[in-house]
């Protein structure tokens, strides 16, 4: 009975929540409506399941934690989604607009998102004919960043997966010598400040000449990598059964073949997480490319450092909002590697 | 198999893009200050050079274009061709040999027949450096934030009584310390001479103390006209031809106040091993000959550099505003205008630069 | 009944029993050797075995990161500028280690004048100057001007120089320049621990108002601290509902937890700034709830505390707040990360065991709980410190100039002031304690349960 109740508390809170947003809403008050509905409508309807012998202080301390969970995990999350809509703006600011707020077809507008291919063009207003697009594939500052920071991405990664993934299954063998030692040099460089490794990098790549080349960038961006490439491989190998490789072995299978047709498959799912992870640490580094690469290397988060520092316009916005979309992307190909990699290691389908 | 496939694509894809961007015949990259500025060299200089030339410019933007010319001189790998720098750093890099030295008699001559070497305003080559324009760094204010009296003098800019509002000001010592003096009643001609001085130090500083809970820091050129107008300031100082270009060309309500402004050169230098020499000493002369520096004034209000660009400039490039009374060298604009001494700043740089850091974050 | 124990007792004495008599003849292998120096090389090539397989790796690491972190030590010590380009009075200084102060021998001026000339012809008197200036401001234009005349200066030599220019007669100038004319130095670690060094090597405090590093290096510890606390206060209560809810909302909820992680660093610093801005979106809501803002409810009492602006808007960017908020929020999820993996292993039956044992629910978590996610706590708190000590790019971009860090100043030593050494020293100490936070974090953690996600 009182489980019914509560769950009938926890609706009517839900309800009256979206209620009130709706009428203030109206009134304009976006503010007051959404602030009511955090406090109100989401703890009490989560809340609902509360078992039936809570008592009333139970209840009362029940609400104000799942209330602090609310607002923590809307703190976390709000600010990777209010980039969204702020990039949607008409106007050239950086909040949202009294149009924006009721919802006028005229406070929205692409603008900044036709901008990220403007930018840096020759010349932007031409008809949008072929050799449009051939001067903002060629000049457009923001494309010419974003194949920068592919190629530069997709050469550190491969070189980092390729040579984590053979040191991780070197670690994780049971007689591997100076484990742990080892192990913790090749995690430094997760842990070493940027800017002390990316002053040492310039020193070092002024004298032997790889500085501002794309070789040197891809070379430090790979040593980034490399850490996470080495945790989720070895993460991969730890309930790896090494009779498996052992019972290849003595069917007759060569170190080759083994590592193909036996561990390959099997450790795959860390190796493409890791590889993924060393993409994104690529993708986003911006404190070594700042100090030594040259602006030919220039990347997207480059980019937006210049744009943050410089010009603060919506445009960076747009970006922002390209970038949320890949990563939702990149978070949602992990997660279902992590899961298909627990069913094949019959771990809990998590 | 299919991952194979992806990764040679992409491997070719990759070095297709890099030997395509390599593969340009004639081309010199310079290295400006972005925003406004930027855009008028492109209008004036390099679309007329790549016409007469064939050379493509390529224009890169950067904070301070002096900046990453010793990274790149001491990596041995550098990438600029021609940058655009202040005098003090001019002189700077040129005593520290990371320029290639300029032979001012290469320079052609100005179109009213005078030699290069006269024809320039006093002070505008060195040995490893040719100016191109006169700036200032002044500061202003958003007109519709005051309703009554407006500023006009620099001692207005630290007055938060009578002007109440954020100020903005470049995050370095340069240019602000001259600033504090003169608004502290110091004249012009004397503001070197005491800043000289460590009580003169003192005095600057704390007028500086006067407005710091109320300053918001700006660091790039472009940054200045860009606080202004949203509203996170009332005044700010700023280049003089970033403001014009806000205020003439996107009609927003800036007025500058010229009282107090601080006069410096902006001058095109050579790295040390530039790839393309040849190119960049072409690109040096044709641009500050004498038509492209007045032309340059069409796109944005500095001063050229050259005598006999004087009577050719016009007006703005919309065709009604006359630019003579937004140069910086303009009569009405000198009246108390200071010259940037390179000598007490390439002295004192770096004692003063770390003194504003600590009072910056004491 | 004996006999049954006996032979289910660990280690199996019958086993060993039934083995001993073979004993006595030792065992080969196929091939003759005996067994355990057999085993002891299989042991052995699998040792190397495993170990080529992480050469590659180690070889790379050697070239981009351990070779560069040495380097960056080296340049933190070691400045030729001087000693490079003035070799005669380097020479001479080596020759004259007794002398103080300005010399009264005609072969240092010699030494100098001829220096001078090879500098400008190299046009070296820059780097000269600069190298000098670090220790004795404002003696750089003394070298530049110097050297552009040094080619019209004759014998004598002292008095051409003296004439010259009245500087050249400090004894502080003299004392700076022997000291440069060696390239090892440590004058740039004790710049960075605001220290300076008479000309006879005594070391002292530089003034107050020149006092920057050290400040800076404890202003970046105690923000860190802060920070570090925050993330464990917003982490612990959400990576409790994470770990005790049913894995279907659960995993939705983690999401919300990856996504951010999974975000650009430069996009979540963007957001930050979209929602921190005096004009931004936290401002704008409270002004439309009517709490802050010219005609707010809690304008009055904000400005007394000093904490609105003249508009009655919270500056909440540019100053520390927008660098703790910022940095809170992209440090989390390092901290939710390890706290949830040790939640997770915390049988829920506890809490029932306390509880229906009469213990309230305060006692239940402070007795029961709570102990058991003190190595959670540990491990995230210490890499969020660490990671926290090092961060440049938010800081950079939201903490204008009282909520920067000591990496901040390192890069502008190196961007803005040229003066690498510095950097170098600056990033040395940086990276000192650094590791041995590291080190800590190996101890009681284990690099090996580092996990992600």
């Amino acid at each position: 009975m009182t489980k019914i109740v509560s769950r009938f508390t926890g609706l009517g809170g839900l309800v009256l929540g979206l209620f009130t947003l709706t009428v203030f809403a109206g009134t304009g008050s976006l503010g007051i409506a959404f602030s009511l509905f955090l406090v109100f409508g989401i703890p009490l309807w989560a809340m609902s399941d509360l078992p039936a012998y809570a008592t009333r202080g139970s209840w009362f301390w029940n609400y104000v934690y799942t209330l602090i969970c609310t607002l923590i995990f809307l703190f976390l999350i709000a600010p990777v989604l209010v980039v969204i809509p702020l990039s949607f703006n008409a106007e050239p600011y950086f909040t949202f607009t009294q149009k924006m707020l009721s919802f006028d077809p005229d406070g929205y507008s692409l603008r900044w998102y036709d901008n990220i291919l403007k930018f840096g063009m020759l010349a932007p207003d031409a008809p949008r004919d072929s050799s449009w697009f051939a001067d903002m594939w060629a000049n457009a500052q923001w494309i010419r960043a974003a194949k920068n920071s592919v190629i530069i991405g997709i050469f550190s990664t491969i070189l980092a997966t390729t040579l984590g993934t053979l040191a991780a299954l070197g670690l994780s063998r049971p007689e591997m010598p100076y484990r742990r030692t080892i192990m913790a040099v090749l995690i430094s460089p997760m842990i070493v400040p940027l800017v002390i490794v990316a002053t040492g990098l310039f020193f070092f790549y002024s004298d032997i000449g790889l500085a501002h080349t794309y070789v040197g960038v891809i070379m430090a961006h790979a040593t980034l990598g490399i850490p996470f490439v080495i945790i989720t491989v070895t993460a991969t190998l730890v309930g790896f059964d090494h009779s498996l490789t052992r019972a290849a072995q003595s069917l007759g299978a060569n170190d080759w073949t083994t590592f193909r047709q036996v561990i390959l498959p099997l450790i795959l799912p860390g190796v493409i997480s890791g590889a993924l992870f060393a993409f994104v640490t690529s993708f986003d580094e911006v404190v070594v490319v700042l100090f030594v690469a040259s602006f030919d290397q220039q990347t997207i988060p480059r980019q937006m450092w210049n744009g943050i520092r410089e010009q603060i316009s919506p445009t960076i916005l747009a970006v922002a909002t390209i970038l949320v979309l890949i990563s939702v992307a990149l978070l949602a190909t992990v997660e279902l590697l992590r899961r298909r990699s627990e069913r094949l290691r019959g771990l809990s389908p998590g | 198999m299919k991952l194979k496939q992806l990764l040679l694509t992409t491997a070719m894809g990759a070095a297709v893009t890099l030997g395509a961007s390599g593969a340009i015949a004639a081309e010199v990259t310079v290295m400006s200050w972005g925003g406004a500025y930027a855009k008028s060299q492109v209008e004036a200089y390099h679309k007329p050079f790549t016409a007469s030339t064939g050379v493509e410019v390529k224009s890169v933007d950067a904070d301070n274009p002096a900046k990453p010319i010793k990274a790149q001189v001491e990596a041995g790998n550098v990438s600029i061709d021609v940058a655009d720098v202040e005098f003090s750093d001019a002189v700077r890099l040129c005593d520290e040999g990371l320029l290639e030295t300029i032979d001012a008699s290469t320079l052609p001559d100005g179109t009213d027949g005078s030699s290069a070497t006269d024809d320039f305003i006093e002070g505008a080559l060195t040995d490893c450096a040719v100016a191109n324009i006169v700036w200032s760094t002044v500061y202003a204010y958003d007109t519709t934030k005051f309703s009554g009296d407006k500023p006009t003098t620099m001692a207005d800019f630290f007055n938060l009584e009578k002007f109440p509002g954020k100020r903005g000001l470049r995050k370095a010592a340069k240019a602000n310390l001259e600033m504090a003096l003169m608004a502290d009643g110091v004249a012009a001609g004397d503001v070197y001479d005491v800043l000289g001085t460590d009580a003169g130090v003192e005095r600057a500083f704390a007028k500086l103390d006067a407005i710091k809970d109320d300053v918001v820091w700006w660091e790039a050129g472009a940054q200045a006209p860009q606080i202004l107008a949203d509203g996170e300031v009332t005044m700010t100082t700023a280049y003089n031809g970033r403001i014009f270009n806000a205020a003439v060309a996107e009609d927003k309500p800036f007025e500058i106040v010229w009282d107090g402004q601080i006069l410096d050169f902006d001058l095109f230098v050579i790295p040390k091993g530039a790839p393309n020499k040849k190119e960049a000493l072409e690109f040096i002369q044709f641009s500050t000959g004498t038509k492209p520096l007045a032309e340059q004034a069409k796109w944005i209000s500095y001063g050229p550099a050259r005598k006999s660009s004087g009577p050719l400039v016009g007006k703005f490039n919309d065709g009604k505003t006359e630019m003579a009374p937004h140069m910086p060298t303009n009569a009405a604009n000198m009246g108390n205008a200071l010259v940037n001494s390179f000598e007490f700043w390439a002295d004192r740089d770096t004692e003063l630069s770390e003194r504003f850091n600590a009072w910056l974050n004491s | 009944m004996t006999d049954t124990s006996a032979a289910s007792l660990p280690g199996g004495s019958p086993m060993a029993e039934s083995l001993s008599p073979t004993v006595d003849a030792p065992l080969t292998t196929v091939d003759g050797t005996p067994l355990r120096e057999a085993l002891h090389k299989a042991e052995r090539q699998k040792r190397w075995r495993a170990f080529l397989l992480v050469v590659p790796l180690l070889l790379f690491v050697l070239i981009t990161f351990v070779t560069p972190i040495a380097k960056l030590l080296q340049q933190s010590i070691y400045n030729d500028d001087f000693s490079s380009n003035m070799p005669n009075l380097s020479q001479w200084f080596v020759e004259n280690p007794d002398s103080f102060g300005v010399p009264q021998d005609e072969a240092a001026f010699e030494a100098l004048v001829l220096d001078l000339q090879t500098a400008r012809e190299n046009r070296t008197q820059g780097q000269i100057g600069t190298r000098v200036n670090y220790d004795l401001s404002g003696s750089r234009s003394l070298f530049t001007k110097s050297a552009r005349r040094a080619a019209r200066i004759e014998a004598p030599y002292r008095e051409a120089i003296l004439d010259l220019d009245k500087r050249w007669g400090e004894d502080d100038l003299w004392g700076v320049m022997r000291r440069a004319s060696s390239a090892y130095s440590s004058s740039f670690y004790l710049k960075s621990l605001d220290l300076a060094q008479t000309p006879d090597g005594e070391i002292y405090q530089v003034d107050k108002k020149q006092q920057i590093y050290v400040d800076l290096f404890w202003r970046t510890v105690w923000m860190s601290a802060l920070i570090t606390g925050l993330c464990l206060l917003l982490a612990f209560p959400i990576a409790h509902m994470l770990a005790t809810l049913p894995l279907r909302y659960s995993n939705l909820l983690m999401i919300m937890v990856l996504l951010p992680f999974w975000t650009s660093l430069l996009v979540r610093t963007t957001s930050w700034i979209a929602l921190l801005q005096s004009q931004g979106v936290l401002n704008d809501l409270f002004v439309s709830l009517g709490l802050i803002g010219t005609e707010g409810v809690l304008t009055g009492m904000l400005d007394s505390l000093g904490m609105a602006d003249r508009e009655g808007r919270i500056p909440l960017m540019y100053n520390q707040a927008g660098t703790i908020i910022a940095m809170t929020h992209i440090l989390l999820p390092f901290m939710v990360l390890p706290l949830y993996s040790v939640m997770k292993t915390i049988p829920p039956t506890y809490m029932r065991a306390a509880r229906s044992l009469g213990a309230t629910q305060f006692t239940a978590f402070n007795k029961i709980y709570f102990p058991q996610t003190v190595p959670g706590i540990g491990a995230g708190a210490l890499l969020v410190f660490i990671l926290a000590m090092g961060y440049y790019i938010t800081p950079a971009l939201v903490g204008g100039a009282k909520g920067t860090l000591i990496s901040n100043i390192i890069a502008e030593a190196m961007l803005n002031w040229y003066n690498w050494s510095l950097a170098a020293a600056l990033g040395a100490l940086l990276l000192a304690g650094v590791l041995v936070l590291y080190w800590l974090y190996d101890r009681i953690v284990g690099i090996d349960n580092m996990k992600l996600g």
